[in-house]
């Protein structure tokens, strides 16, 4: 067994074990306080443990399965979340083709991009063409009604859904001296501490919790668990090094600038959904809500911990 | 031979509905739809029996058939093939002066060989700005003529967007199906009356526009 399968395999390990923790508690909760499925905090949570079993089987099928397997599960996260953000926006009939082109050409194209490895266009595909091209094949309709609007939507759907969320899969294609084949820890890195710091900050808050950040944003987040939770969070990214080419050091800044943009992108998120009226971004997830929302703050936290670990892991 | 290919044809037309729409079912109280019912919905795109069939559950599915309109299902093999063979719809002629048979007696038929419909009735696609147009009056007819049938409101939201008129290729965009409270004729009540009255039942179902 490599060194690298040995990792895996730990963390594989540490994670079933924490889910099968998750699991018994809410099994007990509910037995205790919820026999006949009446409280819907725990069934919501049960709901929720459940899903992330599922979430964790898929990504290691999809690590077991390689390269591929990690591009087609991201590539499908990208479809459904873009799916999910285009059903809340404006767009109009003279859209149509614009909106055609974003999810059958643009979306398998990124994706392409990172299979053949061309960074040098995979990170100016979606900002440089496809920003161009979208306005382009909607004014050709003549519809200038919130014309701007429109394409605003339109690209920042584009920008979130799939120029950021493929950012975790491109880590897979970065070049780092002494950590050859070892690439989809980093995923297993990010993944990880975010998903935990989302985790963290709501036990946290439950507890704790007191002085709200946004009442008007998200009534669930506070500073008591803001803190909480990315200081674990953090703690828990530094006591992850031996997967990642950092220093133990290095590990908890790295996991502390990601979940700090992941509370964030939570945020932003939340911001979109309280403009357009709705609670969650869809309903492909039991007890989650839509794939954004369980994605958001990996979105947001994806390109700015890749570009990092490129710039200064990663020469030439 | 038609039935050996009608069958795989339904199942790739419901993969290829769920992948594109995310298709998600709300019930009435959580319950699920009677075996005889009538499903009446708001019509906007040719795709929309196919939401309603796709979200009941496979008991249901296979009892219920569209009612749709010979003119159009009729035109072509493909959608006579699709229409009859896989979708098993109740075609009625909705050209009054030259059909030969009642499109209430052949809905009857249908229902008594056990049968629940999806009906629009609306008459034809809705390509207008209001949310839905004055409903015909079969729906009246088979409401007084069955009163074991429960009658129940549909809405699905957002098909429309996903393939607008004249468009062929879909936007994925998550819709909803949405099912309302099941109601009857009342004692006494007359056509116009009624025809309002479901009317308003199936607009109620109608999601809010967010704020703008």
């Amino acid at each position: 067994m490599s060194s690298t399968q040995f990792d895996m395999m730990v963390l594989v390990l540490g994670v079933c074990g924490i889910l099968l923790t998750a699991s018994f508690v809410g099994q007990i909760l509910e037995r205790r306080l919820s026999p006949d499925g009446s409280n819907p905090a725990i069934e919501n949570l049960n709901a929720r443990i459940n899903a992330w079993w599922v979430m964790a089987i898929l990504i290691a099928i999809a690590f077991v399965a390689g390269r591929i397997g990690v591009l087609l599960l991201f590539g499908f996260c990208s479809f459904a979340a873009l799916r999910e953000f285009v059903t809340l926006t404006n767009t109009r009939r003279a859209d149509h083709w614009a909106l055609a082109t974003a999810f059958f050409v643009v979306l398998p194209l990124q994706y392409v991009l990172l299979w053949i490895e061309d960074y040098e266009i995979f990170s100016v595909f979606i900002p440089v063409y496809a920003f161009l091209l979208m306005p382009i094949i909607s004014a050709v309709r003549g519809d200038t009604q919130h014309f701007l609007v429109r394409i605003a939507e339109v690209q920042w759907a584009l920008m979130i859904c799939v120029f950021c969320a493929s950012h975790v899969p491109a880590l897979l294609t970065l070049h780092i001296p002494g950590y050859e084949g070892r690439n989809v820890l980093l995923i297993a890195f990010l993944v990880i501490v975010v998903q935990l710091s989302d985790v963290l900050q709501y036990i946290w808050g439950k507890m704790i919790g007191r002085t709200k950040i946004a009442p008007r944003l998200s009534p669930s987040k506070t500073v008591e668990g803001f803190v909480g939770g990315i200081a674990c969070a953090s703690l828990v990214g530094a006591g992850l090094w031996w997967i990642t080419p950092f220093s133990p050091l290095q590990a908890g800044a790295m996991a502390f600038l990601i979940t700090l943009m992941g509370f964030f992108g939570g945020l932003v998120m939340s911001a979109i959904k309280r403009d357009r009226g709705v609670k969650d971004w869809g309903h492909l997830i039991d007890g989650h809500g839509g794939l954004i929302d369980r994605l958001d703050s990996v979105v947001f936290s994806a390109p700015i911990f890749f570009h990092l670990t490129r710039y200064f892991w990663s020469p030439g | 031979m038609k039935s050996l290919i009608a069958k795989p044809v339904a199942v790739i037309v419901l993969l290829f509905a769920r992948a594109i729409t995310a298709v998600r079912p709300f019930w009435h109280e959580g319950r699920l739809p009677r075996r005889r019912s009538i499903f009446f919905a708001n019509h906007s795109s040719h795709g929309d029996f196919i939401l309603i069939w796709a979200v009941l559950p496979p008991r249901l599915r296979r009892r219920v058939r569209p009612v749709a309109g010979a003119d159009y299902w009729l035109k072509s093999k493909l959608r006579s093939f699709i229409g009859r063979d896989v979708f098993n719809a109740v075609l009625i002629d909705r050209n009054r002066d030259a059909r030969t048979m009642d499109p209430v007696e052949s809905m009857g038929e249908a229902m008594k060989e056990g049968s629940s419909l999806i009906l629009f009735p609306e008459g034809t696609r809705n390509q207008s700005d209001a949310s839905l147009q004055p409903f015909k009056s079969g729906l009246f007819h088979l409401a007084a003529l069955h009163p074991d049938f429960e009658l129940v409101p549909v809405w699905i939201a957002n098909l429309n967007r996903v393939m607008p008129k004249g468009e062929f290729v879909p936007i994925p965009l998550i819709c909803t199906v949405t099912f309302g409270e099941p109601m009857h004729l009342a004692d006494g009540e007359d056509k116009d009356m009624f025809l309002e009255r479901a009317r308003e039942a199936l607009l109620a179902l109608a999601p809010k526009k967010a704020a703008e």
